[in-house]
C-alpha cells in the first residue's frame, strides 16, 4: 500500500512503495559490492601467485613495510567504520545533527587514512622502492631484486586502488553531508546514507585483508 | 486478457510520448534506451564489418598486396575489438534485454532507470576511447591485448583502447546489475520463477556472468595500463613477471564473455521457436537450468585458450575435462529446441528461418568447440583458421543470427510496423548461404594448417580463400538488406497490431508500440509460460495465422 | 522479508568495534613472533573473523535477505575458483618434467 504520508518526491514511479524501493536499492548495492569483490579479487590472485613463486623476495619486500603506520591506519579505518555505522543509525532515527557529526568524523578519519598512506608512499619514493626505471633495492639473500619490484608493483596497485576507493568514498560523504544539511533524510527515506555506509564498510573490508597480506604475514620470517 | 486494440496509432506510446533530441538523450525509459543502444551498436557493426571486408579483400590473393603486414595486424585487431566490445557483448542484452525484460516481467521499468541511462553514456564514452585509438593510428595487439606485446612492444595506442574496454565494462556491469535486480524484485503478481519466459532465464544467467566476470577484466586492464605507463613489471618476463598470468586473468573474464554473447541469443531462440511451433518449449525446466549451468561452468574452463601457451600439462588436462562439461547444458538446449518442433504447427516466418539457421550453425560451432577442448586436437589447430571458423560459427552463426531473429520478431512490438516479409526471407537466405560460404572453407583451411593473423599465405590455400571472400560479399548483402527494409518499414510498413504472431508473453499483451509505462495496469499472471495450447484452443485469440486450429 | 525486526543497537556496534580493535592488536602482536608457516594462517584467520564481523554487523548482512547472503557467498565462491584454478596451473608446472622419460 503506498503511504500518502511519505514524501512522494522520494518514491520513483515504478515502485509500489518506499519499502519496496529501499529493499531494491539495497540489493542493487550488494550486487555492486559483489563486482568489487571480484575486482580486488583479481589483484589478490596475482599477489598469491607471485608470493608462492618468489617467496624470498616477498619476505624482503614485506619487511620494508612500516607495521606501525599500517596498524595506525587499520585502527583509523575501524574507527571510521564505527562512525559510519552510527551515522546510518542516527539517520534512520531522523537525528540530523548526530548524523552530521558522525559523517564528518568518518570523513576526517578517511582523510587521516589517506594522509598516513601518503606518508608511507613518500617513504617508499625516497627509498627508490617505486617500481620503474629508478627502482633500486639493496638485497641480500637468494632472490632477484626485480622480484621485489613485482612485490612493490602489486603493493602500489592494490593500495592505490584501495586509496582511490577511499577518495571516492570521501566524495560520497561530502555529498551526504550536503544533503543531510538540506534535511533530505528522514526516518522514512535515508537510503543514500545506508548505501554509502555499505560502500564504506566494503572499503574497510578490503583493507582488513591488505594489512596482513602486505605488512604482517612475512614480518618475522627469517628469509 | 486485455482487449486487442487495432487503433494503436492513436494511443500514446513511448515513441510519440515526447519529441526532440533531448527527450531521447535524457530519457530514462528502458525502451528508448534500448533503441539508443540499437542505433549505436548498428553503427559499430557496420564499422566492424568494414574492417572484416578489408581483411577478406587482402586474403583474396596469396600475396600481401592490398595492405602492409602492420596495417593487416591493425585491421584484425580493430575488427575484433569493435565487434566484441562494441557489438556482440551489448547486442542482445543491452538492446533486447533492455527493451523486453521489464515488459516480460510485467514491470514499468528496470529497477534503476537512471543507472540504465548512465550505462548507455558510459558505453558511448568507452566507445569514444576505442574510436580514438582507432583513429590515432589503430591498435595492433589483437583483441586479447596479450602481454608482453601489449605492455612493452606494441607502438599502437594500447592505453586508449584498454581504457575504452575498461569503461565499456562498467556499462556491461550496470546492465547486468539492473537485469538481476529487476528479475528478482520487479516481477508482476503471479509471475513465479517457473512462469518466466526462457528469455528472462537466459538474461539472468548472462547478467550473473557480467557481474562476476567483468570486474576481473577491469583489474587486469588496470595492471596492463600500469605496466605500460610505469613499467611495473607484473607481466614482464625480464623482471620475473609472468605473461601467462595476464592470460589467466584475461580469460577468466573473456571465456565467460563468450557466454555473455551466446546465452541471450539462446533466450531469443526459445521465445521464437515456441511461438512458431505453437508449443510450449519442451523441457522448460531443463532449458532454464541449462542457462544457469552454462553461466557457472563457463567460469571453470578458461585455460583451454592457453594449452600451447605454457601452462602445465596437468592444468591443461583438468581444463580440457571441465570444458567438455559445458557441452552438456548446450546440448540440452539444442535437443530440447528440436523436441519442441516435434508435432508442432510450424510456420516459416523470417524469425523462424533464423531460428533454424541458429540451431544448425550453433551445433556446428559448438561441436567444433568440443574438438578444440581436446588437448590433442587443439595442439594441431591452435591459432589456425579452424579456431577462427569455430568462433565465427558461434558468434555470427549463433549470436548475430539470433540478433536478427530477435530484431524481426520484436520489430512489430518496437515500432508498431511490420517489415516486408518477402525481402526479409530473401535476406535470411542470403545470410545463411553467405555465412556458410564464408566460414566453412575456413574450417578446411585451418585443418590444412593455414595460421590466422597473417596477411599472406601459400598459393595452395587460394581457392578456399576466394570462396570465403565470395561468401563474405553475399553475407554483406544479407546484412545490409535488413537495414534498408527495416528503415523503409518505419514509414511504409503495415500496422502490426498488438500481437501479430499471436505470441504468448506479457510483452505482447500491451499495445504496439507500448506506452511509456508499458502497461495501463500492472498485469496479474495466472498462466504458465508459452501457453500456446490455451491461446490456440477453440475460442482462443488465434484467428487467421494460417495455423491449423482444431474446431 | 524486508522487515528489520532485529535491528542492531548502538551497543552492538560498539561491541563489534572493540572486538575489531582487539583483533587488530592480536594480529599485530602475532606478526612479531616467528611461527613459520603458521604466521599467514593465523593472520588470515584473524582477518577473516574481522571481515565477518564487519559483514554481519556493520553491513547488517546478518539481518539481510537470504538472497543477499547467497549473492555474497557466490562471489566468494567464484573468487576461490579464480584462485584455485589459476594455482592448479602454477603449482603443477614442475610436474611436467617427471613424465619425460629422458629427464
Amino acid at each position: 500500500m503506498p503511504d500518502n504520508q511519505v514524501a512522494t518526491q522520494d518514491l520513483k514511479h515504478h515502485f509500489a512503495d518506499l519499502e519496496h524501493q529501499k529493499a531494491t536499492s539495497t540489493f542493487g548495492m550488494w550486487i555492486f559490492l559483489i563486482t568489487e569483490i571480484m575486482f580486488f579479487g583479481g589483484a589478490f590472485a596475482a599477489y598469491l601467485v607471485y608470493r608462492l613463486y618468489y617467496f624470498n623476495a616477498w619476505v624482503a619486500g614485506s619487511q620494508t613495510m612500516e607495521i606501525k603506520l599500517g596498524a595506525i591506519n587499520t585502527v583509523v579505518l575501524i574507527c571510521s567504520s564505527l562512525t559510519m555505522v552510527l551515522s546510518v543509525h542516527f539517520a534512520k532515527l531522523g537525528k540530523r545533527k548526530l548524523t552530521a557529526i558522525c559523517l564528518l568524523l568518518t570523513l576526517l578519519l578517511g582523510c587521516t587514512f589517506l594522509g598516513v598512506k601518503a606518508v608511507e608512499y613518500h617513504g617508499h619514493w625516497m627509498h627508490h622502492e617505486v617500481p620503474g626505471p629508478n627502482f633500486h633495492f639493496e638485497h641480500e639473500g637468494n632472490y632477484d631484486p626485480h622480484q621485489v619490484m613485482i612485490f612493490f608493483s602489486l603493493y602500489f596497485a592494490m593500495t592505490g586502488l584501495h586509496a582511490l576507493h577511499m577518495i571516492i568514498g570521501a566524495g560520497l560523504l561530502i555529498w551526504l553531508l550536503i544533503f543531510n544539511a538540506r534535511g533530505r533524510f528522514t526516518p522514512e527515506y535515508n537510503t543514500p546514507v545506508e548505501m554509502v555506509g555499505l560502500y564504506w564498510h566494503f572499503v574497510d573490508l578490503v583493507w582488513i585483508y591488505l594489512f596482513p597480506l602486505l605488512y604482517l604475514i612475512s614480518h618475522s620470517h627469517n628469509g | 486478457m486485455e482487449t486487442i486494440s487495432h487503433t494503436s496509432q492513436a494511443k500514446p506510446n513511448y515513441l510519440n510520448a515526447d519529441y526532440g533530441l533531448k527527450s531521447w538523450l535524457l530519457t530514462t525509459d528502458h525502451k528508448r534506451i534500448g533503441i539508443l543502444y540499437l542505433i549505436s551498436i548498428s553503427v559499430f557493426f557496420v564499422l566492424g564489418g568494414f574492417f572484416a571486408m578489408l581483411i577478406r579483400l587482402e586474403l583474396l590473393t596469396p600475396a600481401g598486396d592490398l595492405v602492409l603486414a602492420d596495417t593487416y595486424n591493425k585491421l584484425f585487431t580493430m575488427h575484433g575489438v569493435v565487434m566484441i566490445f562494441l557489438f556482440l557483448l551489448p547486442a542482445i542484452p543491452s538492446v533486447f534485454g533492455n527493451f523486453l525484460v521489464p515488459m516480460m516481467v510485467g514491470a514499468k521499468d528496470l529497477a534503476f532507470p537512471k543507472l540504465n541511462l548512465a550505462s548507455w553514456y558510459i558505453f558511448m564514452i568507452g566507445a569514444g576511447f576505442i574510436m580514438y585509438s582507432v583513429i590515432t593510428g589503430g591498435l595492433d595487439t589483437g583483441w586479447t591485448f596479450y602481454t608482453p606485446y601489449s605492455t612493452t612492444y606494441s607502438n599502437s595506442n594500447v592505453v586508449a583502447a584498454a581504457l575504452g574496454v575498461f569503461i565499456t565494462g562498467f556499462s556491461s556491469i550496470f546492465t547486468g546489475l539492473n537485469i538481476i535486480v529487476t528479475v528478482h524484485r520487479m516481477r508482476a503478481p503471479g509471475l513465479t520463477w517457473r512462469r518466466l519466459p526462457l528469455f528472462i532465464w537466459a538474461h539472468y544467467a548472462t547478467s550473473v556472468i557480467m557481474v562476476l566476470g567483468t570486474p576481473v577484466l577491469a583489474v587486469t586492464i588496470v595492471l596492463v595500463a600500469l605496466e605500460r605507463l610505469f613499467h611495473f613489471g607484473i607481466f614482464d618476463a625480464r623482471y620475473g613477471g609472468d605473461p601467462l598470468l595476464f592470460q589467466h586473468l584475461f580469460w577468466f573474464y573473456s571465456h565467460p564473455a563468450v557466454y555473455i554473447m551466446i546465452l541471450p541469443a539462446m533466450g531469443v531462440i526459445s521465445e521464437c521457436i515456441a511461438c512458431f511451433s505453437r508449443k510450449r518449449v519442451f523441457g522448460y525446466d531443463f532449458v532454464a537450468m541449462s542457462s544457469i549451468a552454462i553461466a557457472v561452468l563457463g567460469f571453470l574452463v578458461w585455460a583451454h585458450h592457453m594449452y600451447v601457451a605454457g601452462i602445465s600439462t596437468y592444468a591443461a588436462l583438468i581444463f580440457s575435462l571441465l570444458t567438455f562439461f559445458v557441452a552438456i547444458p548446450s546440448a540440452v538446449k539444442v535437443f530440447n529446441w528440436t523436441a519442441t518442433l516435434y508435432k508442432g504447427s510450424i510456420t516459416f516466418e523470417t524469425p523462424m528461418l533464423y531460428v533454424f539457421a541458429f540451431i544448425g550453425l550453433f551445433t556446428i560451432g559448438g561441436l567444433t568447440g568440443v574438438f578444440l577442448a581436446a588437448v590433442g586436437i587443439d595442439l594441431h589447430v591452435t591459432d589456425t583458421y579452424f579456431v577462427v571458423a569455430h568462433f565465427h560459427y558461434v558468434m555470427v552463426g549463433g549470436t548475430v543470427t539470433a540478433f536478427l531473429a530477435a530484431l524481426h520478431f520484436w520489430w512489430p512490438k518496437m515500432t508498431g510496423k511490420m517489415y516486408p516479409e518477402n525481402f526479409s526471407k530473401a535476406s535470411a537466405l542470403l545470410v545463411f548461404i553467405g555465412f556458410n560460404l564464408t566460414f566453412f572453407p575456413q574450417f578446411l583451411l585451418g585443418y590444412l594448417g593455414m595460421p590466422r593473423r597473417y596477411h599472406a599465405y601459400p598459393a595452395e590455400f587460394q581457392v578456399l580463400n576466394v570462396l570465403s571472400t565470395a561468401g563474405a560479399s553475399i553475407l554483406a548483402v544479407g546484412f545490409l538488406m535488413p537495414m534498408i527494409y527495416l528503415a523503409w518499414s518505419l514509414q511504409y510498413g503495415k500496422d502490426a497490431g498488438d500481437n501479430p504472431w499471436h505470441a504468448a508473453g506479457l510483452e505482447w499483451k500491451t499495445s504496439s508500440p507500448p506506452p511509456t509505462f508499458n502497461f495501463d495496469e500492472t498485469p496479474t499472471v495466472t498462466w504458465e509460460a508459452y501457453n500456446y495450447d490455451e491461446i490456440d484452443a477453440p475460442g482462443g485469440p488465434t484467428h487467421n495465422k494460417g495455423v491449423e486450429v482444431a474446431g | 522479508m524486508s522487515s528489520h525486526a532485529h535491528h542492531p543497537t548502538v551497543k552492538t556496534f560498539v561491541a563489534v568495534w572493540i572486538a575489531l580493535l582487539v583483533l587488530t592488536a592480536v594480529t599485530v602482536y602475532v606478526a612479531t613472533l616467528d611461527l613459520g608457516p603458521l604466521n599467514p594462517i593465523v593472520a588470515l584467520t584473524i582477518a577473516t573473523v574481522k571481515a565477518l564481523l564487519v559483514l554481519l554487523f556493520f553491513m547488517e548482512l546478518r539481518y539481510s535477505t537470504a538472497l543477499t547472503k547467497v549473492g555474497v557467498t557466490a562471489a566468494i565462491f567464484f573468487l576461490l575458483i579464480l584462485i584455485w584454478l589459476t594455482l592448479s596451473d602454477y603449482l603443477t608446472r614442475g610436474w611436467s618434467s617427471y613424465i619425460h622419460p629422458f629427464h
